[in-house]
């Protein structure tokens, strides 16, 4: 037994668990439990890959390099803290009764499956069983989009079931074809889905082939970043799921999704001359980013809105690993772990806020300072945070971001800097009368943890201030893997 | 012509001929117990051709791979879906397609598309391989077309699996199929996409009273 099988294991047991359990409240403690336990075990993971550079499991199935070591820990991370969080929602959910006893059962069991559906992708060596696992990420989101049962749930699980199904199918057509590359090439042909021997035999692959899988692979895992013009999904996932599903899925799945995209780009550009993977990513980052700071202001239902925001933030990284300069790179991993606490525990005080409220409805929500102090506060500094605003490490990323940008391409700056800025007056013309507007009559507060959200965002604003070593080597490593070269 | 092609590769060709003209059946069959069978004939041709290069090319585990196929796309989801639909009476449904003839001729016109993608590959590889990617995207992509023309959701879900029928053959002669582990993954994969597909059908019915995709309209952004 190592920790990678206690890492996999424990939620996988977790699904079978608290789908036979019926009790809805003990199973809102146990997932807390296991989920704890998860992240246990990823951090004795960590420490293990801590002082080696890679670290093989079961026959090469699984690895773990210090690109994938963060993000598990950071998987197992806010999938705790959200578990913490979901327990009082949905008991609360159950008490007015928008849901019931055996969707209760399937909520539990999905949960700790999607959590293990992301830490399979994030181990996994084989690119084909990233692909499964992937999708396999997506029908227990698919089931958890629809918990509520209403028209708009229904509808919104559908659509994320269909583009991303369609979407993710294009992601396996581009590892058929990364397959069909290798396959020639590398000794072991039972070896060729290795992304570690890929990376190895990178120079020998046929660069059409892996230039047009490459192409593929973007539009499959892009769908599930989120990147423009296949976003739809995201938002009506977002708003029509219960909100700590919303937190898992922003804070988490689209960083997978992305991971995986990054893991096939390395490959691509060691087989091809020229930087068009980059390239690629870059437009496609830049569009999401720029139309869903516009987008951001129109909305009427603030989970809408945070999502639009989360399109946002995954086009600036996608960006940023396009770019592919060590700094930029660098920029976009820090980014990707702000984000994804800072954004997990935006959706942690939204969700609490609609349930004081009663709606999600952006004009029905206000003076939530006054009903609620702790949750009126926490979303004014989880917006500034995510807005930017310094001493919160998203400024920094951002701004290293920037300076990266203005070192290679300075007339994109512009545009940047613009949207951030569109974005910036979205995010607060909305949130300003929500925290400190009238609060309407026989408006009470909820019973509420914000346990998760301090410290969410107290990291977030450590990460501001200082970037302990271990995770600066780490990040360090990533660059050099991505880039050729350090930054440190 | 054809005379330098081995009977294999002969074989080949001709099974790719088929699933490529089932896939156009596909789009042309508005009665979707039709379009079930035409489906059910996708995935026997392909459990065949997979059987084939098994025999051939002495590939045992691609035996597993042939019946797994033959089992879950050729029999079991079409049966599913069969079933689904007379339960959902919706057996006399004649699906509106706005204008049928544009929609084959774009058909056509993506396996065009498709073969123009696939020449590069040429210098790599040999006539039969190229042969086989070039139909297999164009599966995928008609697969894909054939979800945007149609507004019923059992005719999604067969795009929907049409789609992972193009990418399995590419797959099979291309490379022999896939690793197991990730062929068995698929595939449960696959699956579970089914029974969440027979779930999905009832609720939308219970929702709209039909299972007409395009009267789920309670999310456009326009009207938010």
């Amino acid at each position: 037994m190592n920790d990678l099988t206690w890492v996999l294991g424990l939620p996988l047991f977790g699904t079978l668990l608290l789908a036979l359990l019926r009790n809805h409240r003990v199973a809102g403690w146990l997932n807390v439990i296991i989920s704890a336990m998860t992240l246990l075990a990823s951090f004795l993971l960590a420490l293990t890959v801590l002082d080696q550079n890679r670290l093989f499991f079961f026959n090469n199935l699984f690895f773990l390099d210090a690109f994938n070591v963060y993000l598990t820990v950071l998987t197992a991370f806010v999938g705790t803290t959200t578990a913490v969080f979901s327990r009082p929602y949905m008991a609360h959910e159950v008490e007015i009764g928008r849901v019931g006893m055996r969707r209760m059962r399937i909520y539990h069991s999905m949960y700790q499956f999607f959590l293990f559906a992301m830490l399979l992708a994030l181990t996994s060596n084989n690119l084909g069983l990233l692909w499964v696992a992937m999708e396999a990420a997506t029908l227990a989101t698919v089931l958890l989009v629809s918990l509520y049962r209403t028209p708009e749930s229904i509808e919104a699980a559908w659509k994320y079931f269909i583009l991303c199904g369609v979407g993710i199918a294009q992601a396996l057509f581009g590892t058929v074809l990364l397959y069909f590359a290798a396959f020639h090439v590398i000794p072991v042909s039972h070896n060729a889905l290795l992304w570690s021997e890929l990376q190895q035999y990178a120079g020998q692959l046929n660069p059409t082939v892996t230039s047009l899988a490459f192409v593929f692979l973007l539009i499959g895992y892009g769908t599930k970043v989120g990147l423009a013009p296949l976003h739809n999904w995201l938002p009506d996932a977002h708003s029509e799921g219960p909100t700590p599903m919303s937190a898992v899925l922003s804070g988490l799945l689209l960083n997978v999704a992305l991971y995986a995209l990054i893991r096939v780009k390395i490959i691509v550009d060691g087989s091809l001359e020229t930087n068009i993977a980059g390239y690629l990513m870059m437009f496609f980052g830049l569009l999401s980013f720029v139309m869903a700071s516009f987008f951001l202001h129109s909305r009427r239902n603030i989970k809408r809105m945070f999502s639009y925001s989360s399109i946002e933030h995954m086009g600036l990284m996608t960006f940023g690993f396009g770019m592919g300069t060590p700094l930029a790179v660098f920029a976009a991993l820090l980014h990707m772990t702000v984000h994804s606490l800072t954004k997990s525990a935006i959706f942690v005080t939204v969700g609490h806020a609609c349930q004081i409220a009663g709606t999600q409805s952006i004009e029905h929500i206000r003076g939530l300072i006054k009903t609620q102090p702790s949750v009126g506060w926490g979303l004014l500094i989880g917006t500034a945070a995510i807005a930017g605003f310094p001493p919160f490490g998203v400024f920094t990323s951002e701004f290293l971001l920037l300076t990266a940008t203005i070192n290679t391409w300075p007339w994109l700056s512009v545009i940047l800097l613009t949207s951030l800025a569109v974005a910036f007056a979205g995010l607060f013309r909305n949130i300003q009368p929500m925290v400190f507007g009238e609060q309407p009559a026989q408006q009470v507060a909820v019973q509420a943890n914000m346990l998760p959200v301090v410290i969410h965002l107290l990291l977030v604003l450590s990460l501001g201030l200082v970037i302990p070593e271990f995770l600066a080597n780490w990040f360090n490593q990533v660059t050099l893997l991505i880039t050729g070269s350090g930054l440190l | 012509m054809l005379s330098h092609l081995s009977l294999y590769e002969q074989a080949i060709f001709v099974l790719a001929a088929l699933l490529l003209y089932t896939c156009f059946s596909l789009l042309a069959h508005t009665r979707l117990l039709d379009l079930i069978r035409a489906f059910a004939w996708q995935g026997v041709l392909l459990a065949a051709t997979c059987a084939l290069v098994a025999w051939v090319l002495e590939q045992p585990h691609l035996y597993i791979s042939a019946i797994l196929t033959l089992s879950l796309k050729g029999f079991l989801i079409p049966f599913a879906l069969h079933r689904l639909v007379i339960k959902l009476k919706l057996q006399h449904t004649v699906e509106k397609v706005s204008s049928p003839t544009t929609v084959l001729l774009s058909g056509v016109g993506l396996v065009i598309f498709s073969y123009y993608v696939a020449l590069p590959i040429e210098q790599l590889s040999t006539e039969i391989t190229r042969n086989v990617i070039a139909i297999s995207l164009a599966m995928v992509l008609l697969g894909m077309l054939l979800l945007i023309s149609r507004s019923q959701a059992v005719s999604q879900v067969v795009g929907f699996m049409a789609v992972e029928n193009g990418l399995f053959f590419a797959a099979v002669v291309s490379t022999y199929g896939m690793p197991m582990v990730v062929e068995l993954g698929v595939a449960f994969d696959v699956l579970v996409a089914m029974v969440l597909f027979g779930v999905f059908f009832f609720q939308i019915k219970d929702n709209l009273d039909s299972l007409d995709v395009d009267q789920m309209n309670r999310l456009s952004e326009v009207d938010e």
